[in-house]
């Protein structure tokens, strides 16, 4: 940054190392008990519980096979719902932002910041009148019904991330096709997709993410048929450590692609979480 | 600005008359989730004037606004408010201060920096529900936790966290998954501080302290105004972890905001306790938002400017 480079003094050295060090140590401990869960997916029962820890061990792998063969009903809830209902938010939402976009109007504006603010009620404030509303309907415990709250969820996100992704969208490119007499159709599949096409990316990674984590929709609107897997999980929680190996296989396979995900999309993750407030 | 703003906007539009097309694109995004969100919290403040309850549902006479005398009064509902309160300031002040901490050990270039950032976020991409089991069973679990192994090979009594210390482990496990977040958003600031303005302080001579506090902090604090209302929103409607870890208890020791209403609407069907508990929810949601969406408004007009 600066021209002039400082000259290094051994303490500094020092210094700068112990930082490193120190950051290193945060990182891992922090990290540390999500690597020991997969550790514990690879031992048998008597060894995840074991007093004083199994650090060293021969690993097994049947927990995995165990919590395949258990999980696939949820795994396919999960993977509807997850994927589902990104495609429906990128339906509806896709439309929208680009509507905004490139024919904004005096409200505009303001209905973008409502659709924001829709994204941050809280799920507590509708869920009563949800309830009754998808017994009448018959939609408790489907996957459809759940569904269609997770687009509820993410359908804000998509249209915020889009509507930035499309801003960043030259006016001159725009003019020109509209010189050339270009159609609605055309504006939106043939300039506005394309150049929006490594933002629907990032933003649909993001979309997954909350839809597979997701739980207080998932355990009061499904019980058995529509249950994704964070209820499938749950349904372990009174077992305290009976099964923790066979736990930990299952909750490895849940976690590993999200967090690949999230890893993936660390930087658009800010933008999607901040609704740019924080760039 | 706003009026720049506008005038750009409107070069983008020039040419084009028809409207219809633009509003049947934004229509049923906007119908969805006015059907979604808006329609059943109306209906949510409607069921939250009545006694109304699933065991006998079709006498439900009005009571105005009891429900939320009651849920200001009541023994059984007051501890819930605190409880919120507690968890919501806890993890806050937690997150900020790891947070900052962190982003500034993470703002200096170190080795294999990314890799330990990237293992420093992992907590924030775990479903709850399953950060509640790791922390339940392999760390705080009294018998076979790794909490209380150490602290018997220290020579202490290990302790029973989730039944002693309930709130507390809650806070942390939920501060645990929430430092990523303000470590994210904090980091992502820094790293955007406009360098010129560092060089000309430096160049005045200014000390390292004159540099933090004058240059840098006036550009941090935007971030953490970020971090505070969005952790305030969503904290507050932390809901998995309890579930799994203590159910609200022991007795009301953890129970929160939501999970008081998953209790009265699906444990007693108090359809009208619930939906009264839940305006509260939202409102105070509501505030946060909209303090929020002042901040999100003030960088959208200001981008347009630069």
């Amino acid at each position: 940054m600066i021209a002039t480079k400082p000259p290094t003094y051994p303490w500094r050295t020092a210094k700068n190392v112990a930082l490193a060090l120190l950051a290193w140590v945060i990182a891992l401990t922090f990290f540390f008990p999500i690597a020991w869960m997969i550790s514990s997916a690879f031992k048998t029962e008597n060894q995840a519980f074991a007093t004083p820890p199994v650090i060293i061990f021969q690993p097994i792998f049947d927990n995995f096979s165990l919590a395949f063969a258990k999980y696939g009903p949820a795994l396919k809830n999960s993977l509807i719902a997850a994927i589902g209902s990104t495609l429906l938010s990128f339906l509806l939402g896709l439309p929208a932002a680009f509507s905004m976009v490139f024919y904004p109007n005096s409200r505009s504006r303001s209905t973008l910041l409502w659709v924001i603010s829709t994204k941050m009620m809280p799920p507590v404030g509708v869920i009563v009148p949800l309830y009754l509303i998808f017994k009448d309907l018959q939609l408790l415990d489907t996957i459809f019904g759940l569904t269609l709250m997770y687009t509820t969820m993410n359908l804000p996100l998509v249209i915020w991330m889009m509507h930035s992704y499309l801003s960043e969208i030259p006016i001159e490119i725009l003019e020109a096709a509209r010189v050339d007499g270009a159609s609605l159709q055309h504006e939106f599949l043939r300039i506005a997709m394309p150049l929006a096409a490594p933002g629907i990316a990032s933003t649909a990674l993001l979309c997954i993410i909350f839809a597979w984590n997701e739980a207080f929709f998932a355990l009061n609107l499904t019980n058995v048929d529509g249950a994704p897997l964070s209820v499938y999980i749950s349904g372990f929680k009174t077992t305290q450590g009976l099964f923790w190996a066979g736990l930990s296989a299952a909750a490895t396979l849940v976690i590993l692609p999200v967090m690949a995900f999230g890893w993936s999309a660390q930087r658009q993750l800010v933008q999607g979480l901040t609704m740019g407030a924080v760039k | 600005m706003t009026v720049q703003h506008r005038s750009l906007k409107k070069k983008k539009n020039a040419g084009r008359t028809s409207k219809l097309p633009a509003l049947l694109l934004l229509a049923p995004a906007l119908g969805f989730l006015i059907l979604t969100t808006q329609v059943p919290f109306i209906m949510t403040i409607y069921y939250s004037l009545f006694r109304y309850s699933l065991v006998d549902p079709f006498k439900r006479p009005f009571i105005g606004l009891e429900n939320y005398v009651t849920l200001f009064t009541d023994p059984l509902s007051v501890p819930v408010l605190l409880n919120t309160l507690v968890l919501v300031l806890s993890v806050i002040a937690l997150t900020i201060i790891f947070g900052a901490a962190l982003a500034l050990l993470f703002n200096r270039p170190f080795f294999g920096r990314s890799v330990a950032r990237t293992l420093l976020i992992g907590p924030f991409f775990i479903m709850p529900v399953i950060t509640a089991l790791i922390w339940k069973n392999s760390l705080l679990n009294p018998v076979f936790g790794l909490f209380g192994m150490a602290s018997q090979a220290l020579g202490f009594e290990a302790i029973d966290w989730l039944a002693q210390y309930p709130m507390v482990s809650i806070i942390m496990m939920v501060t645990w998954e929430w430092t990523p977040f303000a470590l994210l958003i904090l980091l992502t600031s820094l790293q955007s501080l406009p360098t010129d303005q560092l060089e000309a302080a430096r160049l005045d001579g200014a000390s390292q302290l004159q540099e933090f506090w004058f240059i840098v902090m006036p550009h941090w604090t935007r971030a953490f105004e970020v971090v505070v209302l969005l952790e305030a929103i969503f904290i507050l409607q932390i809901y998995g972890e309890i579930y799994i870890a203590t159910s609200g208890g022991p007795g009301l020791a953890t129970t929160n905001l939501p999970f008081f209403i998953f209790q009265k609407a699906f444990g007693e069907y108090s359809i009208g306790m619930a939906s009264a508990a839940g305006v509260i929810a939202v409102v105070i949601a509501n505030i946060m938002t909209a303090l929020f969406l002042r901040l999100v408004n003030r960088n959208a007009t200001l981008e347009v400017k630069s």
